[in-house]
């Protein structure tokens, strides 16, 4: 269910103060972040952040169209390396 | 022979319902459509003047997207995810359902037609 509009939408505000700052100070510089659960701002746009997928930290360029999506959409979670038996090209070839 | 919007309509079926066959019309769209220009809903498709034709023809070229361009919009809006790199757009690359549905069983109707999944044999 999407969230209230009476709400606006959440931006880890911690976040926001640290690429504000480098906005203001016209740096470019990766920012590491655990806040997968923030929507992405305007102001995120031509940063890179660095979203924590619960294993490391996956760099993330920000573009325009990405903004109104969560952080987390962007550094997935999980891995799938395919069922056990079944044969993938690679193990294929390798046989 | 009513053709609207490169479709044609079947010609035995009340006009409400032939609306319907256009992509991008379905029965909600196909009503407000004829209480805008005025037509009664229950006429046949043959039995249609060139005149309601014309007008229906209007308002559907004027104020809705039918057919190919939302066909095109709908494409894009999945290009987009699939090229920001999103979870979602991951999902449509994949064929997997997108909104968090169980894979474990079902979700045919993004998988496809069911593969058998045996033991391999030795």
């Amino acid at each position: 269910m999407a969230r209230s509009l009476k709400k606006g939408p959440y931006i880890s505000p911690s976040l926001l103060k640290k690429v504000e700052e480098l906005n203001r100070t016209n740096a470019k510089k990766v920012v590491k972040t655990w806040a997968r659960r923030s929507t992405i701002p305007p102001e995120f746009v031509g940063h890179t952040l660095a979203v924590h997928n619960g294993n490391k930290f996956i760099p993330v360029f920000i573009t325009e169209n990405m903004v109104g999506h969560k952080l987390g959409e962007f550094a997935p979670t999980r891995v799938f390396r395919g069922h056990a038996g079944k044969l993938t090209e690679r193990k294929l070839q390798l046989k | 022979m009513a053709r609207i919007a490169g479709v044609d309509l079947p010609k035995n079926k009340r006009i409400e319902v032939g609306l319907t066959y256009i992509y991008g019309i379905g029965d909600h769209y196909a009503r407000k459509i004829l209480k805008e220009t005025g037509v009664d809903p229950d006429t046949r498709v043959h039995s249609l003047t060139e005149d309601d034709v014309a007008k229906i023809r209007n308002a559907i070229d004027n104020d809705y997207k039918v057919e190919g361009e939302l066909r095109t919009e709908i494409a894009m809006n999945i290009k987009r995810l699939i090229d920001i790199g999103s979870y979602r757009g991951l999902r449509h690359r994949r064929g997997l359902p997108v909104r968090g549905q169980n894979t474990k069983n079902n979700a045919r109707t993004r998988k496809g037609p069911g593969k058998a999944v045996g033991k391999s044999k030795k």
